[in-house]
């Protein structure tokens, strides 16, 4: 019987298999950030043991890091600690780090790949759930606990057990205007925020294979949201264009190898999936949240939903307790629901096509009176990009706050927060009971509706700016 | 991680039920950044009292806790365990623990007792009467003993090995060193390599 592309990049990665144990599985690349390593490099140090492969780690600072004055020391003392200590492990221990000021720093998911270090084919972990980003490259990629972390620093392998398989099948044309964070949107949606509980989910179908890497990037990113550890997508000429020529992607007859190999990395036609979910690209418009979970989300064009009208009693318990948290009421049009941030940035759609986007539709326009608007690249390089091709100038010009690489706004560990009552559409992957700052309300979004909402002051896509306020200030 | 075969303490009795790991380790320690210097955080509110038992003059150095039932619920944070630990504590008694509470315990070597809430009432009652009194827990025997008590106790075979022989995840993996060290070796060399720059 012929295997799906998780099998095959799994049993590509067995060091041990024993009856009634878990396989012992290889990893090929291991991306470390302050957040999560600190106690791993403490157990490491205390049972005298060393990081075995060196030369397949790398860390980078992402989560705490200012995106304002950072030249100066970081105020929040529990930031700094976490900063200071990952750079004294790192060069206590000799990995690769990426600090704050660094041309390479960024968050870990926009590094990996902007390096060239994902690759089909491998296995990729990190301490934070997010790491199911990398899987856009045909990777096997799963977030990690602490004790982990350390497992792999130790032995560059962990135990696992073999995960099943999903495959998400999603056919047809997406209409003009959708985005690929309008799809995961949908997807969660639909299958829910346990959906994938179990699976390694694989998106395919012809609507997928005509993605971006960016955008590829931005559906594994939220496969966490759906409960699974991990998403995949089948490398292909779009993933090998990406990758050649970057720091570490492989040159020359080791380039050759390298296709050879990844060309194998599809799913057999006769494989079985444990289980399939099968959507209609036609069918899908821009997307967004309404709750307090990545599943609680309806098309633009809808209302928030009455919690009576789920016949599931915890999902309607649910939908009651986020439409308090929210300040929302059932039937209120999505459209109409007026935000004080916005926000444009994360491992989600912080890359450049991202800012891109959103470029693109607050070109010429300007952001809503009062409305605070943050765009946050997801890497130096990124931001390096938009700059050169003049997209901090579209973002200053239009109002919005063009700031310096990191995680920012997405989860408020630095000072980008959200405050008490305030409400935000934002780009990132959790609209979580205060995610973005105590007592903030998140909206997810694409960067298109990100940018039409900062424009005009309440959730909207591009499609409600008439061309008319193109030249005269917004907010009407 | 150190082995653990038998060991013999004076006890801490902790007369609480559903102690979860808030209490055992509050929130605002996991800021730390290292796995040791939580014993100052372990039961940090309940020790504002002087008259906690842990604060005690009679319970210093007591090495063995004997708690109420549900001891270790909410979250999954192993600080709780790494605080008891750094404490000083060698094992907990408790008639019902939390699940992942007790793995993460069974995994740092902690070890988790469980005995039926009759002998940690007559465990209770002896080391409140006499806070000099000993407790030994036998892992090889699976045995608590103590002046007038003694109980046998379940723990599965896989635990127990790992505690008796003082070995953590990684030691059990390191001992496949070979089959990493040969998975190594046929690796392609196509495969990305973070060094040298
Ligand atoms: S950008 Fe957000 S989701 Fe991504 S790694 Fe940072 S905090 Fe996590």
């Amino acid at each position: 019987m012929g295997r799906t592309l998780a099998e095959k990049v799994w049993d590509d990665h067995v060091v041990r298999r024993a009856e009634g144990e878990p396989d012992l599985l290889f990893i090929d690349l291991h991306l470390l950030h302050e957040v999560t390593s600190p106690q791993a490099f403490d157990g490491l140090r205390k049972s005298g043991r060393q990081v075995r492969r060196l030369d397949l780690t790398i860390a980078t600072e992402d989560h705490n890091t200012p995106t304002l004055d950072i030249d100066k020391p970081v105020a929040d003392p529990v930031s700094r600690a976490q900063l200071e200590t990952l750079r004294k492990n790192c060069a206590e221990f000799g990995v690769r780090l990426h600090p704050l000021g660094d041309v390479e720093q960024g968050v870990v998911h926009v590094v990996g790949p902007q390096l060239g270090l994902t690759q089909p084919g491998t296995t990729v972990v990190c301490g934070d759930s997010h790491t199911s980003t990398h899987g856009a490259f045909g990777a096997l990629a799963f977030g990690i606990g602490t004790s982990q972390v350390e497992h792999v620093l130790a032995t560059q392998t962990l135990p696992m057990a073999r995960p099943r398989t999903m495959a998400i099948t999603v056919d047809g044309e997406l209409p003009e205007g959708v985005t690929a964070k309008d799809l995961i949107l949908a997807i969660i949606a639909r299958i829910g925020t346990g959906g994938g509980q179990g699976y390694v989910l694989e998106y395919r179908g012809s609507a997928i294979e005509k993605l971006s890497m960016e955008a590829r990037m931005t559906i594994c990113n939220m496969s966490i949201e759906a409960g699974a550890r991990a998403g995949m997508i089948a490398p292909d000429e779009t993933t090998f264009a990406y990758l050649k020529g970057r720091a570490h992607a492989p040159e020359g007859e080791a380039w050759d190898a390298a296709v050879a190999y990844w060309k194998t990395l599809r799913t057999d036609d006769d494989a079985v999936f444990d289980a399939e979910v099968v959507i209609d690209a036609a069918t899908l418009s821009p997307f967004v949240t309404w709750g307090t979970n990545p599943g609680q989300g309806a098309p633009l064009s809808a209302s928030v939903p009455d919690p009576a009208s789920y016949e599931d009693a915890s999902e309607r318990l649910a939908a009651e307790k986020a439409l308090e948290y929210m300040g929302l009421t059932a039937g209120q049009p999505l459209r109409d629901i007026a935000v004080d941030t916005v926000f444009v940035g994360s491992c989600t759609n912080g890359r450049i096509e991202d800012l891109r986007a959103a470029a693109d539709v607050l070109r010429g326009r300007s952001v809503a009176d009062g409305l605070r608007m943050l765009v946050v690249p997801g890497s130096v390089r990124v931001g390096l990009q938009a700059v050169d091709e003049g997209l901090d100038q579209v973002f200053k010009a239009a109002g919005a706050e063009w700031r310096h690489a990191g995680c920012s706004m997405c989860l408020g560990m630095n000072p980008d927060q959200l405050a008490p009552g305030e409400r935000s559409a934002s780009t990132s992957n959790r609209n979580f009971e205060g995610r973005q700052g105590k007592g903030g309300r998140t909206h997810l979004v694409s960067p298109q509706v990100a940018a039409a909402t900062a424009v005009l002051g309440r959730l909207a896509s591009p499609a409600d700016l008439s061309t008319a306020d193109a030249t005269t200030p917004a907010g009407v | 991680m150190e082995a653990f075969t038998t060991h013999t303490g004076r006890a801490v009795p902790l007369r609480r039920s559903n102690v979860d790991t808030d209490q055992i380790i509050p929130a605002h320690w996991l800021k730390k950044v290292t796995r040791d210097g939580f014993e100052d955080g372990l039961f940090e509110a309940w020790r504002k009292d002087p008259e906690f038992v842990l604060n005690r003059p009679e319970r210093q150095g007591a090495t063995v806790l004997v708690a109420g039932p549900d001891f270790g619920t909410g979250s999954s944070r192993e600080h709780a365990v790494w605080a008891l630990q750094n404490y000083g504590f060698k094992a907990v008694v408790s008639s019902r623990f939390a699940d992942i509470f007790r793995g993460n315990s069974l995994k740092n070597g902690l070890l988790t007792v469980v005995l039926d809430q009759k002998t940690v009432d007559a465990l209770w009652e002896l080391t409140e009467a006499d806070p000099t009194a000993e407790i030994t827990v036998d892992l090889e025997n699976r045995q608590v003993r103590a002046d007038g008590v003694t109980a046998d106790f379940e723990l599965d075979e896989n635990a127990r090995w790992r505690l008796l022989n003082g070995l953590d995840d990684i030691s059990i993996t390191l001992q496949n060193e070979a089959d990493i060290a040969a998975y190594e070796a046929g690796r392609p060399s196509h495969k990305p390599r973070t060094l040298p720059l």
